[in-house]
């Protein structure tokens, strides 16, 4: 057992579980779109995307593309809930909802591309 | 060190700070959206949102520190920041010292050179050599390329031969490499098999790593000209083995060269001239004789000098620190300083001696024991170090063997005329009078100082003229080419000494000749007939007047004249 796979693959998890609990539920209803699980998102996507740097295969490439891209979507919907709360003042209206959501959809389409290569590498290994 | 993978190793190693940084963060702004504030009467306030907790731990967090904003801090709050001031500073630290001492970390630098190392080498769009080994060989041969506008790419095991490399003052920039030149990806970032590679040279003092970029070059580019250094018999046989025919061996070559210059004197003088530095005058030195020889040191200099003296018939002595087992010789034990050792040896009686050791104030002290025991003898010094250069040449012995000098001459002949080597080869068989004769002509043709030599292939590289009158079914003579380009009446101060076709060589050609596309001509001259030359060879103006004795204008005046342009050329006269 190689115990730095443990702790990637944990964090790879992770960070798919929470983008989907962010988004799961009706995309213009802030209610059902805790803050505190984005910001948690967004903390654990970063820390995966740090796991995969420095590997030179080319999966390990195509990880660090992919979590890479999560993080982006994830940091833009953050941005457009702190422009549309402290910015604008307008607060979490449907519209402004919907567009943080679907933008951490977006991160989640990613990290599932990053959990099924994660399953791939995992079923090549055969060890 | 994999060359390119200075990046990798920025990333890999500054995982765990950035993901401790991270983590601080995260905990730091997370008590921050819990924590309650105060507003300005000290009453409970809601807690600060993500942006206000995200925006003060990072200016926190990174020193700058612009108070407690948006509005003062409750309690509670003071407690958690005074907790994330710690952390963040002590993390944030962290992360910078790493990166720092990343920057100073050896391995760190030699990727980044290696990168820069490949990527210049990529972009090289011009012929170049490969030299591996900067010593004393290596550097010398790097030297002589640059004065001949030749580019190279040099590998060296040692960062500080690369530094003293960077000092001297060449024309053009040699990507230099610190690794060791027998691994094959360093060879690879070398350029081994990029288009312009014209040529590999491993110059290295350590036979095995010559023997593995052997094995590369006729593995993986078979056509490809390599020039080995070798040392060792066993090696060479495995050089052979691989195909290589350009193997140096400067023991070997020396010890030839002697019994060379014991029994044929004019043809040893012939070869010193010929591939002498071109403009030097050599001076007059007694020719070695023939009889009692002493050699001191039987390493592998020492016995490939024994094997020639042998099969000259000379009578021989060793001296050695070791007992030796030598049936046939007078052996004495000893370095060769002693005077009771060289007495021992036979000293007074004595027409020669080889101060062959592998050290050079050993061989300089036998040499001056040597002289005062016996003033008139042929002495022969080997020298190991250019940097003793004057210390030998003030002791002004008759032949000095200088192991790097032998090497880097023989690889540049290879390089530039491998037609040379041949021609001195062929002229042994010639004989000593030929040989004689010969270089009387050629001095007096040329002068007395040592001459340039040079190779040219009638091919479209250079001879763009010549080809293009063959093709046109013209006869090309190769008088044209020993003729002075504004007077066809003159001669340049060059001859032809051998003319390549088809594998088959010519010596010392007839200047009637007519040339064929892919001869390939060795001339030896002056530098000022070279230039001239390379003009005729290019400008088909010159070489038509030259060939005709008339002008040539356009096409149409060509075209109407062309059924009277055959005319006869007269001969310049035969060449022997």
């Amino acid at each position: 057992m190689n115990f730095e796979k443990v702790v990637f693959g944990f964090f790879i998890v992770l960070a798919a579980t929470l983008n989907f609990g962010f988004f799961i539920g009706d995309i213009d209803r802030p209610e059902l779109h805790h803050i505190y699980e984005l910001f948690a998102a967004i903390i654990v996507n970063l820390i995966a995307t740090v796991l995969k740097f420095g590997d030179r295969t080319q999966i390990g490439a195509i990880h660090l593309a992919t979590s890479l891209v999560a993080d982006l979507q994830l940091i833009a919907a953050a941005s457009v809930w702190a422009f549309a709360v402290h910015v604008s003042g307008e607060g979490m209206t449907p519209a402004t909802t919907a567009s943080v959501v679907s933008l951490s959809g977006g991160a989640l389409l990613a990290n599932i591309v990053s959990l099924a290569i994660l399953v791939a590498e995992t079923v090549m290994m055969r060890r | 060190m994999h060359p390119g993978s200075a990046f990798f190793i920025v990333l890999r190693r500054m995982r765990a700070p950035l993901i401790l940084l991270i983590v601080v963060y995260a905990v730091s702004i997370l008590g921050l959206t819990l924590i309650p504030g105060a507003d300005a009467e000290g009453k409970p306030a809601p807690p600060m949102s993500f942006l206000h907790a995200f925006y003060f731990v990072s200016y926190t967090a990174t020193t700058i520190g612009f108070g407690e904003i948006p509005q003062a801090f409750s309690e509670a709050q003071r407690m958690w920041v005074t907790a994330i001031i710690y952390a963040t500073v002590i993390v944030w630290t962290y992360a910078i010292l790493t990166i720092l001492a990343l920057f100073s970390d050896r391995a760190f630098q030699q990727a980044l050179s290696a990168g820069r190392f490949k990527r210049r080498v990529q972009r090289l769009a011009e012929p170049f050599y490969i030299v591996c080994g900067c010593g004393e060989t290596g550097g010398r041969v790097l030297a002589a390329l640059d004065k001949m506008d030749a580019r190279a790419v040099a590998i060296d095991l040692d960062e500080n031969r690369l530094a003293e490399l960077e000092l001297e003052d060449f024309r053009s920039e040699t990507p230099a490499l610190a690794g060791d030149a027998a691994q094959t990806q360093n060879l690879f970032a070398a350029g081994l098999m990029h288009r312009f590679c014209r040529g590999i040279l491993a110059l290295t003092n350590d036979d095995q790593a010559n023997l593995a970029i052997a094995a590369h070059a006729r593995l993986l580019r078979p056509q490809l000209p390599a020039i080995l250094r070798v040392e060792h018999d066993a090696i060479a046989q495995r050089m052979t083995a691989f195909g290589a025919t350009q193997t140096i061996n400067p023991f070997a070559n020396f010890a030839r060269l002697l019994a060379l210059a014991i029994h044929a004197p004019a043809l040893y003088r012939l070869h010193d001239w010929l591939t002498g530095t071109p403009g030097t005058i050599l001076v007059a030195t007694r020719d070695p004789p023939a009889g009692r020889w002493i050699v001191c040191g039987y390493g592998r200099f020492g016995h490939s000098l024994v094997a020639e003296l042998q099969r000259e018939g000379m009578e021989i002595a060793l001296i050695d620190q070791h007992p030796l087992e030598a049936p046939g010789f007078t052996a004495v034990v000893g370095s060769g300083v002693e005077p009771e050792v060289l007495t021992a040896a036979g000293v007074a009686s004595a027409d020669g001696l080889v101060a062959a050791t592998d050290d050079d104030l050993t061989n300089l002290s036998i040499a001056v024991a040597a002289r005062a025991l016996n003033p008139g003898l042929f002495i022969v010094l080997r020298q190991n170090q250019q940097s003793r250069a004057e210390l030998f040449a003030a002791l002004q012995p008759e032949m000095i063997m200088a192991p790097a000098e032998i090497v880097a001459h023989a690889a540049l002949a290879r390089l530039t005329t491998p037609l040379l080597p041949d021609f001195l080869r062929a002229a042994e068989a010639r004989g000593d009078d030929w040989a004689w004769a010969l270089q009387s002509r050629l001095r007096m043709e040329l002068g007395s100082a040592v001459p340039l030599c040079w190779q040219l292939s009638i091919d479209d590289n250079v001879a763009t003229a010549i080809v293009t009158l063959i093709a046109e079914g013209r006869e090309v003579v190769l008088s044209a080419l020993l003729r002075n380009p504004s007077d066809r009446s003159q001669r340049l101060s060059c001859v032809a000494l051998a003319l390549r076709r088809d594998e088959a060589d010519m010596l010392m050609p007839e200047a009637d000749t007519s040339l064929m596309i892919g001869d390939q001509i060795l001339f030896v001259g002056t530098a000022a007939a070279r230039a001239e030359q390379e003009l005729i060879a290019r400008n088909r103006n010159v070489l038509h007047y030259l060939l005709t004795g008339r002008e040539e204008t356009g096409w149409l005046w060509r075209a109407m004249t062309r059924k009277w342009s055959k005319q006869p050329v007269e001969h310049l006269g035969q060449q022997q």
